[in-house]
């Protein structure tokens, strides 16, 4: 197995660019529930300004891994490095997070635009400008006084994504954003991290969906058992991955994991 | 007296609807000592309930929102406070109020005021519970998100009461139904004194114990008639709110 301080270096040789500056990283990360190791000793560096795809089976440690790296949680051993230094709150407040399920307040789409902005210590004329600019990137704003909870899920997600981008963060963390829209809202979400990415925004999501990572990767994490098993180009990674987890998992043998490799199941495999 | 006249077997039910008839020929008359009953009630139950939500509100969104050393004690004592008998209520606010009481000299003993307090004293707790059940619950779906968005403390519990707004209706509808049907502390604190400290709940006790059912019925009446138009109240509101998925 790799050792995770030599991953992302593979990474750039593979590609054959210099590596860019690292925004997050991780040191030695560790999580554990009840001595349960969750997250085993991960070094890792995301790249500035690139998009990185986390993948795994179920159970592999990805939406911990984001969460742990966001600061939601706090490692057992081990750190989170914001730009090479210990996470803290400046750096928190650079970082955006999208979850799976989009959580609205109960207020209208501009009121949740509002109190994202507000908490940010936007105030005035310059907060205004930016819930229109977030209404107008989210396509919403015929819907703007509509209550926040009544709309459909794509529209949900489409104003949590620009909920997050309105804070104008330097790395949005994503996790599964897609995963219970249909194809048009997909799409819609996609070309929303698109124009993120190009307007220089560090894009870290987690997706279960291949087609969608060769999309939006630039590379690719693969997790497996609380550790990253495999780290490369996207293409790479999913047209031919070398460690056997993401093998197996591309190959549909890998569904779940329980945390603990020694007894991640595969279908068939009802033990 | 009225049951006492029996002419025949149906007396009692007879009986009990002449008083009816009469209770609601007084109603209907806008008996002014009536008026003044029910408008003293409804000033001491409301500025009770105000000040209850007052503290309750923010206390029990508090206990709701965070993780703190001794926070399931408080939810304990909350809780059981929730139970406060209201006689015990009533004798302990009467021991601070008397002459010879600590809060003596400022003579509130037999004043609305004192049953205004009496009465916060009993649905403080019941606010302050069923806020901290409502903020609990809203609080579990939006901690991630908030998290991220690195809301403070202090805008966490705002945001919270504020999204709850149209649950906290009902606590503070749940408050007013305590408060408003109280009788054993109000009685004690106040004393029933006419035009000074009598409210239906006392007067309904009072002439009752006089025979005097017609008083009696009317302000019953009464009673079940606002805690009714009360509660529709309530539930219309939360019926539009919870169409715009607010609630």
């Amino acid at each position: 197995m790799l050792k995770p301080a030599d991953l992302m270096e593979t990474v750039w040789k593979e590609t054959g660019e210099a590596a860019p500056p690292a925004i997050v990283g991780a040191r030695g990360l560790s999580y554990a529930v009840d001595r349960r190791p969750l997250i085993r000793d991960i070094g890792l560096e995301i790249p500035a300004g690139r998009r990185t795809v986390v993948m795994g089976a179920n159970g592999a440690g990805k939406s911990l891994l984001l969460r742990l790296l966001h600061g939601l949680i706090s490692p057992t051993d081990g750190h989170v490095l914001w730009k090479g230094r210990p996470l803290d709150a400046a750096g928190r407040r650079a970082q955006a997070m999208v979850f799976q399920r989009p959580v609205m307040l109960r207020r209208s789409v501009l009121a949740n635009l509002q109190f994202a902005l507000r908490v940010h210590g936007l105030r005035g004329p310059a907060r205004r400008a930016r819930e229109r600019s977030a209404l107008a990137l989210a396509r919403l704003e015929h819907l703007a006084g509509r209550p926040a909870r009544v709309l459909s899920g794509g529209e949900q997600q489409r104003l949590a994504v620009a909920r997050a981008l309105a804070c104008e963060p330097e790395l949005l963390f994503l996790d599964e954003p897609t995963a219970s829209l249909d194809p048009a809202s997909t799409h819609a979400i996609e070309s929303l991290i698109q124009e993120a990415h190009a307007a220089g925004v560090t894009i870290v999501m987690v997706t279960h969906d291949r087609a969608q990572a060769l999309r939006l990767g630039d590379h690719v994490l693969f997790m497996s058992g609380g550790r990253i098993v495999e780290s490369g180009p996207a293409a790479r990674v999913l047209d031919a991955p070398r460690s056997e987890a993401a093998q197996a998992w591309l190959e549909g043998r890998l569904h779940f994991e329980t945390g603990d490799p020694e007894r991640s199941q595969a279908p068939g495999d009802n033990t | 007296m009225f049951f006492f006249r029996k002419t025949g077997e149906n007396a009692p039910l007879d009986g009990f609807g002449s008083i009816l008839a009469e209770a609601v020929g007084l109603i209907l008359a806008w008996d002014p000592d009536l008026i003044e009953i029910i408008a003293l009630s409804l000033r001491v139950t409301l500025t009770a309930v105000a000040i209850a939500c007052l503290i309750g509100l923010p206390l029990g969104a508090a206990v709701g929102a965070f993780r703190f050393p001794g926070r399931t004690v408080v939810t304990v004592v909350l809780n059981a406070l929730m139970g406060l008998p209201p006689v015990v209520v009533g004798l302990m606010v009467y021991l601070m109020l008397s002459a010879s009481g600590p809060l003596g000299p400022l003579q509130l003993l037999y004043t609305p005021t004192a049953m205004v307090i009496a009465q916060t004293i009993l649905v403080t707790p019941i606010v302050a519970a069923l806020t901290k059940q409502v903020v609990e619950d809203l609080n579990r779906e939006y901690a991630e998100q908030f998290a991220s968005m690195g809301v403070g403390p202090l805008d966490r519990v705002g945001a919270l009461l504020w999204d709850a707004r149209y649950s906290l209706l009902t606590v503070a509808l749940a408050g007013f139904g305590r408060a408003v049907a109280e009788v054993g502390a109000v009685i004690i604190v106040g004393g029933n004194i006419n035009h000074v400290t009598r409210v239906m709940t006392t007067t309904i006790a009072l002439e009752t114990s006089k025979g005097n059912l017609q008083l009696a019925l009317a302000l019953g009446v009464v009673l079940l008639t606002i805690a009714l138009i009360v509660n529709a109240a309530v539930m219309a509101i939360r019926a539009s709110a919870v169409r715009a998925a607010y609630a």
